[in-house]
């Protein structure tokens, strides 16, 4: 039986045809890598939100992560001290910069009680007069618990609740500790730390590390800190009183404006920049750089500092970050929490609704 | 005025190819940036503006360009559906290497942010404040990004299709050879 010619020979331009295929799938698949679909065990700043909503359900409109919070405003006074550590405006002599701020405390749930963690955080929004911004996130303890993202993924995997109890398995927690022994300084501290009766009295910590660049072009290292002017009452948080903290602020502010002082520490060679669970020693050069003056108070869910992502690494010329894991790890979780509530807002579709009322479901 | 060389212009393959390095190389930039909290997610950031712009004024550069020297024309007997989908695709590349740098600049005016191409160098927003429109350029920045990394796809194949199937003288005309040589 006489075979067809066609069949017999190979389809024509068959390598030409793989090769343009291949071409194709290796350009894909690239790019299904480096975007992270086809690497499942990258940690992402997606995956790192997601387990913030796995801990404590989705708050649609709110910030994954120091959901509860209140916008502030004022202005940050340079006394000009810190001007030949850094070029920024925001540190030239008698520069008055205005700042939106915002006081919270960690944790996703916006309706957690206020005593429910010994931690408080000031995030602020430098405004300067050129045109540059210097964002900050500051807590108020001097180190983070862990020094890179993927061991604080671990931390919040250790912390995801349990089904069964609804609270986070302590031997899981225990585990994660004695795995993580650069806790140790953080846990230190919060054996002992209170949760303050007000956002007033309380240090902020930059917590990361930064670099300062001078007008003589020399870098220097830094961390800062924002030290509060008003005294420390020492009196125990009414525990009745969930929302304590911004019923304080709110008294305080109708007396006058609260005033921190803005303490840079300089480096000195060789202290770890790349460690937020390091503190610096204690001799280390300190500047007084000028004064924070917070003098109103807005609701967080219509006030100016709902719309802001206080990324840490938004900075002016002048101030640079460091090689901090940590603060792209913040830079990237941060602006995938800010697309998620934004969109929230917006209605889009796919997005979580925001909820009309505000149901205190959690609260205790 | 026609193109009677079989070949496009100087001008018009230095910056098809210029163009080509960096337009792929933003597609990958940007979808490997926000896939990581890595180091890498800073560096790339930091590429990402500047090379955005860049894109952007050397598109302007090109539709120029492209005004002032005419392609060639593509062979005559290619299908007529096949011309089309050509055409097609080539104003949809150049809509989108001019929209998606003003979608990001405007993405990042409407989200508040200071639109930093370098430590000092700034631009000004060129869209209000605003988180819903800061959502929705977000996102359109993305899907445009797929949208742009799938016609280029089709752009790639296409001409590897002119050059190593039909070989009839379109990729060439691009590559700088001429027909026949």
């Amino acid at each position: 039986m006489p075979e067809s010619p066609t069949s017999q020979k190979r389809p024509r331009h068959l390598g030409a045809w793989v090769l343009i295929v291949a071409v194709i799938a290796v350009t894909v698949t690239a790019f299904g890598y480096v975007g992270g679909w086809l690497a499942p065990q990258r940690l992402t700043p997606k995956r790192l939100v997601d387990q913030f909503e796995t801990n404590a359900g989705v708050h649609p409109g709110y910030r994954r992560n120091h959901a509860k919070g209140v916008c502030v405003a004022g202005y940050f006074e340079s006394n000009g001290q810190a001007a030949p550590y850094s070029v920024a405006q925001v540190f030239a002599p008698g520069q008055r910069t205005p700042v939106v701020g915002r006081f919270a405390i960690p944790g996703s749930n916006p309706y957690a009680p206020d005593s429910s963690i010994p931690i408080r955080s000031m995030a602020l929004r430098f405004a300067l007069a050129n045109g540059q911004q210097w964002r900050t996130g500051m807590n108020s303890m001097p180190v983070f618990p862990v020094a890179t993202p993927q061991a604080f993924y671990a931390q919040l995997q250790a912390q995801q609740p349990d089904p069964a109890t609804g609270k986070p398995d302590p031997q899981k927690v225990a585990a994660f500790f004695a795995a993580h022994p650069e806790t140790a300084a953080f846990r230190a501290w919060a054996k002992t730390a209170k949760p303050s009766a007000s956002f007033a009295t309380e240090s902020y910590w930059s917590l990361d590390a930064f670099v300062f660049t001078g007008p003589d072009g020399q870098r220097h290292a830094v961390r800062w800190q924002m030290v509060p002017q008003s005294a420390s009452d020492d009196a125990a948080a009414p525990a009745s009183d969930v929302d304590y903290l911004a019923a304080d602020l709110h008294q305080r502010l109708a007396h006058g404006p609260l005033q921190w002082k803005l303490l840079v520490t300089l480096a000195n060679p060789g202290d770890p920049t790349d460690d937020a669970t390091k503190t610096w020693p204690a001799d280390r050069q300190i500047i007084d750089a000028g004064t924070l003056v917070v003098d109103s108070e807005q609701a967080q869910d219509s006030g100016p500092c709902r719309d802001i992502n206080y990324d840490p690494t938004v900075l002016p010329n002048g101030i640079a970050p460091s090689d901090d894991p940590l603060l792209p790890a913040r830079s990237a979780a941060y602006a995938d929490s800010y697309l998620r509530r934004t969109s929230e807002e917006a209605h889009l579709p796919g997005s979580a609704r925001p909820s009309a009322t505000t149901p205190p479901e959690t609260q205790r | 005025m026609k193109n009677t060389t079989g070949l496009f212009a100087l001008p018009a393959r230095i910056l098809h190819w210029l163009m080509a390095a960096m337009i792929l190389a933003m597609l990958f930039i940007g979808v490997g940036m926000v896939a990581s909290v890595s180091e890498r997610h800073a560096w790339l950031l930091r590429i990402h503006k500047p090379l955005g712009i860049a894109i952007l004024l050397l598109a302007v550069v090109r539709l120029a360009v492209r005004l002032r020297y005419p392609p060639p024309p593509l062979p005559a007997d290619l299908p007529v559906l096949q011309k089309l989908a050509a055409h097609a695709s080539h104003w949809l590349l150049y809509a989108l290497m001019i929209a998606m740098p003003l979608v990001g600049w405007a993405m990042l005016s409407a989200g508040g942010y200071p639109v930093m191409l370098s430590d000092a160098l700034r631009l000004p927003p060129i869209f209000p404040t605003s988180p819903t429109a800061f959502a929705i350029l977000r996102h359109l920045h993305s899907w445009l990004a797929m949208l742009l990394f799938l016609t280029f796809l089709a752009h790639m194949a296409a001409a590897l299709y002119h050059g190593l199937i039909r070989r009839d003288g379109v990729l060439a005309s691009m590559v700088g050879r001429r027909r026949g040589a």
